[in-house]
């Protein structure tokens, strides 16, 4: 183990101070006991309690959930096949247009992609509603997914697809029985981070939604601008922890795939 | 009874299995294989062998059904296959990086092909039990490719290959990624479970020892050409041009000019000055065509007195010597600074050798020794 110089210890520390310092701020206010956020009246969690009775925020919850499983399932979906025609599809007629076309929401600012969003909805007379932030979100996250994805389809070995072709698989049984299963954790970390990128939208969803579907962000975005309630630390607190533990759990079960496969194959070089 | 010699080459009767009838691939503007005609037939353990970039690799996915030649047929039991993708044709390969299935168990990757085409439990079973018989793999059945070594996982890409029982199995470097003496081992067995299937192989390497250990016929390719089909003891012998020569083994070119001095024999002058070295061929020449005999170091005798009666005899100093434990190569310069070299088997004792550098040695070799060659 090599000691830290003193130089790093300073850029750890600033890394740590700048990234953390005020979400662990946030999480103290959530078991303050007093209503007034900046004044600290000792240790309570009596604001989780009013949380869980709070009817307009369990509503927004509950929206936001819907809206970011299936936007992100349908983001997946579309996003995989995106990138495997681009990846594997050779060099068809509008290939560079189409890459560039997939690449833009990416690079495009969120008001930009929720007016044209929003005109699109009212040109088509669609009613704005949870559909309509769900397919607006299926519309941004798309792109990311299908970045995640395609730089896994790169470097997958091109004759695993071959072999099974040869073995007389079709190209459908080819992609479903041999490319899927082994692309499946880029699928699946596609999918998590369209699901985390629909949970936290505010702009695209407060351009296309409607009266009667309000996502989580725009109800807390909404009440901050009424002032900051002790409520709001506790949610946030809630969502901190959440995704605390899925990156946690993620990077774990990852980590210890890779170090599985690491042993098995020193095992089987010493059968040998 | 004398034994029948496996030689349907040489039999104008026999059916090819596979028949290229010029072939010609391009890639852009670059022409990898050129106008090819060739037959293999049934049963055959047949290497396409040559440098890389030579087109072996796209011959191979040509008959795998990846790529389709630019222009000309390829027939496969008398069918033209062109068109036909890779997942209808009665071809299975083995590639070079092996392509297990990595989230599927040793079982399961045998039991791939099969499931394609029938859902019959027990039949599937009783061929994936089978296989993994041939290839001794019965213990491993359960494990992930990961969790074997290199040798068990070329086996499973063999018995993966073989399960569905091809016409014609395609063995893409097969051995590469094996060490020498696993390779020589395995080189035995792919022959043995060759002649116990019957099925013809076709095999692509770079490994000219590996080819002439395993193949019944031996297709040096160069450029996207044939240079020569034949069996390896002709390919080795009897090279139709200095590239075989050279590409197989080790070789003395000497280059020049011929004069006839008998019904088949020649005589070559080589140099200006020194006597010309005669050497017998089937091929006719004219006198002055130019010509390079060809002669492999062991059938170049070394000598330390000169030796009475030898048809080719010069003088020279040894150069290098180069050891290799069971046999030894002497590196003789001649004067004017030609390299010839000899081989010799080391029947004796390191420390009773009697030739060493800068020794005055004679090499020697008769008139049958080499092939004169006209390119």
């Amino acid at each position: 183990m090599s000691r830290l110089s003193p130089f790093n210890v300073v850029s750890l520390t600033l890394g740590f101070v700048f990234l953390y310092v005020p979400m662990l701020i946030l999480v103290i206010y959530s078991f303050n006991a007093s209503k007034l956020v900046t004044v600290w009246a000792g240790l309570s969690t009596k604001w989780y309690g009013e949380l869980l009775s709070n009817e307009a925020f369990l509503d927004a919850a509950w929206v936001t959930l819907r809206v970011a499983v299936i936007s992100s399932t349908i983001a997946t979906v579309l996003g995989t096949m995106a990138a495997y025609v681009l990846v594997r599809g050779g060099r068809f007629f509008g290939r560079t247009l189409f890459s560039g076309m997939i690449y833009a929401p990416l690079v495009m600012p969120e008001v930009i992609t929720g007016l044209s969003l929003l005109l699109l909805f009212i040109g088509i007379g669609l009613d704005r509603g949870v559909l309509t932030i769900v397919l607006a979100h299926t519309t941004f996250s798309m792109c990311f997914v299908s970045v995640v994805v395609s730089s896994r389809l790169m470097t997958f070995d091109r004759s695993l697809e071959e072999a099974a072709l040869d073995l007389g698989a079709s190209p459908l049984d080819s992609f479903r029985l041999v490319t899927l299963p082994i692309i499946a954790p880029a699928v699946i970390s596609g999918w998590l981070l369209a699901f985390t990128l629909s949970l936290d939208d505010l702009v695209i969803a407060s351009f296309t939604s409607g009266p009667s579907a309000t996502t989580l962000p725009m109800k807390i975005w909404s009440s901050v601008r009424l002032g900051v309630s002790p409520e709001i630390n506790a949610l946030s607190t809630i969502m901190i922890g959440l995704v605390t533990v899925g990156v946690i759990t993620a990077s774990l079960s990852t980590k210890h795939a890779a170090l599985r496969a690491k042993r098995d194959e020193q095992a089987a070089t010493r059968a040998t | 009874m004398a034994e029948t010699v496996f030689a349907p080459w040489d039999d104008p009767t026999a059916e090819p299995i596979i028949r290229f009838r010029n072939v010609t691939k391009r890639f852009g503007t670059f022409v990898a294989i050129d106008d090819l005609t060739l037959d293999i037939y049934p049963q055959e353990f047949f290497a396409l062998l040559g440098p890389s970039g030579c087109g072996k690799t796209t011959m191979m996915r040509m008959l795998a059904g990846f790529e389709n030649p630019t222009e000309g047929s390829i027939e496969l039991a008398g069918k033209d296959i062109a068109g036909v993708p890779a997942n209808k044709r009665a071809v299975n390969m083995m590639f070079q990086s092996y392509a297990l299935f990595p989230h599927l168990s040793i079982w399961d990757n045998i039991a791939f092909g099969l499931r394609r085409e029938t859902s019959d439990k027990a039949a599937i079973s009783a061929r994936v039990e089978e296989m993994l018989k041939l290839t001794r793999l019965e213990k491993l059945a359960r494990r992930k490719p990961h969790q074997i070594s290199g040798g068990q996982r070329q086996r499973v890409a063999l018995a993966r290959s073989l399960a569905k029982a091809p016409k014609l199995l395609l063995l893409d470097e097969p051995l590469g990624a094996l060490d020498a003496k696993l390779r020589e081992a395995t080189q035995f067995e792919l022959m043995d479970i060759q002649e116990k299937t019957g099925t013809t192989f076709v095999i692509v390497t770079h490994d000219q020892e590996e080819a002439m250990t395993v193949a019944s016929r031996i297709a040096v390719m160069d450029e996207g050409r044939i240079m020569q089909v034949a069996t390896p003891d002709r390919i080795y012998e009897a090279p139709a041009s200095v590239y075989v020569a050279d590409f197989i083994g080790d070789v003395n070119i000497l280059a020049g000019t011929v004069t006839a001095t008998g019904a088949d024999t020649y005589a070559l002058t080589w140099k200006d000055g020194a006597a010309p070295v005669t050497a017998v061929s089937e091929a006719t020449f004219t006198d002055g065509q130019q010509a390079h005999l060809a002669v492999r170091p062991e059938k170049v005798a070394i000598h330390t007195t000169k030796p009475e009666d030898v048809d080719n005899l010069l003088k020279g100093k040894v150069l290098d010597i180069a050891y290799l434990g069971n046999l030894s190569t002497y590196h003789v310069e001649l004067p004017g600074g030609q390299i010839i070299k000899a081989q010799t088997a080391n029947t004796r004792r390191l420390s009773r050798r009697s030739i060493t550098w800068e020794d005055p040695v004679w090499v020697g070799w008769t008139k049958t020794a080499g092939v004169l060659l006209d390119t």
